[in-house]
């Protein structure tokens, strides 16, 4: 490969870059490092200096596509900016994160550039090229894909699958990059945004989620399930059997149907552990489950388990992390 | 209204799946198929928006004849046509592919609303319907959870999953949606719906029929492996009573660095 650059399109919230993008970060490093090309990122908005500061902080070099259109996200603006961008640079590998926006619009983006795009890819191996590794089949199998010659590649990876490290010393150059947009490029325009109110992080942001299934036998028992992600500083997930009893939105459905997770912690309370289940959490690097029977499913991937009665336990866990936390 | 619904065949995932010798793909043979999941919820959305305002659905899929049986069922849930584009190699596409043999099909056809699911369960790309969008040059809201559908202003509002929430957006039509679970609950076919289905005719095209050039049609990703995902050690069951069993578990978190 030549000296051409490997690049993570950014993606950030009010509060700064998202975690999800220093893991892509990560992956485009080790693919640069490897490939001994530069990697890059591109960041598209309006007055986010501060945002674009941050990240230049991290990496030589940013590409900075400002304009007032940009303010909100919409998918063709995203893709028309971005697409020139690629047409005027030849980046050889674009990387993104598999969120809900990269969910939207890289695809768009792959199809605008007639290119290949492998995506939702949780980790990859580097031997005569680059293989990639995904879960298909609901997550009951693993496949690893390769791309054919054509070039540019994309590449969009879940969330949490990559460590990251910030170093933070660096003094990228940002390049500002001044698109021509027009009002109708924006084709989908956002009305208003519904965020659950909450200091809880998102599911898929989350170091710990605490996940609560039918044998939590009612809404108004996941209180309790509440204030153990608190103690923890976590996020409350569910099985489909609480999301069908109408006891929590299906936002909070974990598993094949609902969202696909990978925390440092998941905690299951009274969940059986169908492999619809398994499919959204069996990545996580440390599972503990209670459950009261002794031969639920769970206890098979589970790396701790509690045979009793959650009602009993979970409060008692309460108490023994805080007191494990002064 | 002019709704287009792409419908897939998938295998069950419910059912234990195994990997065929050669490791590319899994074994086909006398496993169940099923409609896609989420093109469930399509075809629902497809059957309310004919029931509020009228018009005509047509259902179309890429696919060998195998997945008649899919199309059929799509036609007892109101489909009024029922197209399959003949792909008779057992290769896979990539979405790519699919998606540009969608369009090249669908741009003849009139349409206001195409529905897609948001993935299909199989190879989980979640990419066939934005990219529709893009070779039809027409907006696409992905994974949404409400349609609000307004045929005087041409103009779509929906609700789509953001984390952490919901985003309110608004669209001109003609457009795509990608269904996602939590759109609607979809019903079972009708007795007089399964009958016109075995009756009704599926009209079949030919790829070569659509103008590609070959290297159209080349795919630019390839499985190279299918395995089964490394199995998790089984851990332990920390023995006892309560609370000893708590603190037990504490200092376990505590000592792997998870707490
Ligand atoms: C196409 C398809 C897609 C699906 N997608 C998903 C998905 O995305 N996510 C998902 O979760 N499921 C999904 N399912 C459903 C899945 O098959 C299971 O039905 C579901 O996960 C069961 O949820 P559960 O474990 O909460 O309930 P159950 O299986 O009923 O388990 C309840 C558990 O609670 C325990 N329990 C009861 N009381 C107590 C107590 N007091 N203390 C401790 N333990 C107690 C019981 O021992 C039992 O093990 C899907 C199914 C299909 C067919
Ligand atoms: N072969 C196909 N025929 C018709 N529609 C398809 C086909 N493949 C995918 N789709 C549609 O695109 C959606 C997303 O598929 P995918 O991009 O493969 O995850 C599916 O839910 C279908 O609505």
């Amino acid at each position: 490969m030549s000296n051409k650059e490997i690049w993570v399109i950014a993606e950030y919230e009010n509060e700064g870059i998202k975690k999800s993008t220093w893991e892509t970060i990560s992956a485009a490093r080790k693919l640069a490092n490897h490939f001994g090309t530069k990697s890059a990122a591109v960041i598209l908005g309006n007055g986010i200096k501060g945002i674009v500061e941050e990240l230049s902080k991290e990496l030589d070099l940013i590409y900075f596509i400002e304009h007032p259109l940009l303010a909100k996200y919409d998918s063709n603006t995203y893709v028309k900016c971005l697409h020139q961008l690629i047409k005027d640079k030849n980046p050889v590998i674009i990387i993104a994160s598999a969120t809900f926006r990269g969910k939207d619009y890289i695809p768009r983006l792959s199809a605008r550039l007639n290119c290949g795009f492998i995506s939702d890819c949780v980790g990859f191996e580097i031997k005569e090229g680059i293989f990639l590794k995904r879960y298909v089949y609901g997550g009951r199998l693993m496949a690893t894909l390769k791309f054919e010659e054509s070039k540019p590649w994309i590449i969009t990876i879940r969330p949490r699958c990559f460590e990251y490290k910030r170093s933070g010393n660096v003094k990228g150059e940002v390049l500002h990059i001044k698109p021509a947009l027009e009002q109708q490029d924006i084709m989908v325009t956002i009305q208003e945004s519904l965020k659950e109110t909450g200091k809880r992080p998102d599911l898929s942001e989350s170091n710990v989620i605490v996940s609560g299934g039918r044998g939590m036998k009612g809404a108004a028992n996941f209180k309790l399930l509440e204030e153990l992600s608190d103690v923890l500083g976590g996020a409350v997930g569910a099985s489909r059997a609480v999301v069908d009893a109408g006891w929590l939105p299906h936002s909070f459905q974990i598993g094949q149907t609902g969202r696909v997770v990978s925390p440092t912690l998941y905690i299951a309370c009274g969940i059986s552990g169908a492999p619809q289940h398994l499919a959204g959490m069996s990545t996580s690097k440390c599972i503990v489950a209670i459950n009261k029977d002794p031969n639920a499913p769970i206890f098979k991937i589970a790396d701790y388990g509690i045979v009793d009665d959650l009602f009993k336990v979970v409060p008692v866990l309460i108490e023994e992390i805080k007191r494990a936390k002064t | 209204m002019k709704i287009i619904v792409c419908i897939k065949e998938v295998p069950d995932t419910a059912i234990g799946l195994k990997i065929r010798d050669d490791s590319h793909e899994i074994e086909t043979e006398n496993i169940p198929w099923i409609m896609n999941p989420y093109d469930e919820y399509a075809i629902e959305e497809a059957q309310r928006l004919k029931e509020k305002f009228g018009g005509d659905i047509a259902a179309i899929t890429v696919g060998n004849e195998r997945v008649e049986t899919v199309l059929r069922s799509c036609i007892a849930l109101g489909a009024d046509r029922a197209i399959r584009i003949k792909d008779d190699s057992l290769k896979k596409k990539d979405s790519l592919i699919t998606s540009k043999i969608l369009a090249e099909v669908i741009r003849n056809i009139e349409y206001d609303v195409i529905l897609c699911g948001k993935e299909s369960v199989d190879y989980g790309y979640a990419q066939t319907g934005q990219m529709i969008a893009e070779f039809l040059q027409i907006p696409c809201v992905s994974a949404i959870k409400k349609l609000e559908v307004s045929p005087s202003t041409k103009d779509a509002m929906c609700h789509r999953e953001i984390e952490g929430g919901l985003e309110v957006v608004k669209c001109s039509l003609p457009a795509v949606f990608t269904a996602q679970k939590g759109l609607n609950v979809p019903r079972y076919a009708s007795l007089s719906g399964i009958m016109k289905a075995k009756k009704m005719k599926i009209e079949i095209l030919e790829i070569d029929t659509l103008g590609f050039n070959p290297s159209d049609l080349k795919p630019k990703i390839r499985v190279t492996n299918l395995s089964y995902p490394p199995k998790r050690q089984e851990g332990r069951i920390i023995e006892g009573t309560l609370p000893d069993t708590a603190k037990e578990l504490v200092r376990n978190l505590k000592e792997a660095r998870v707490i």
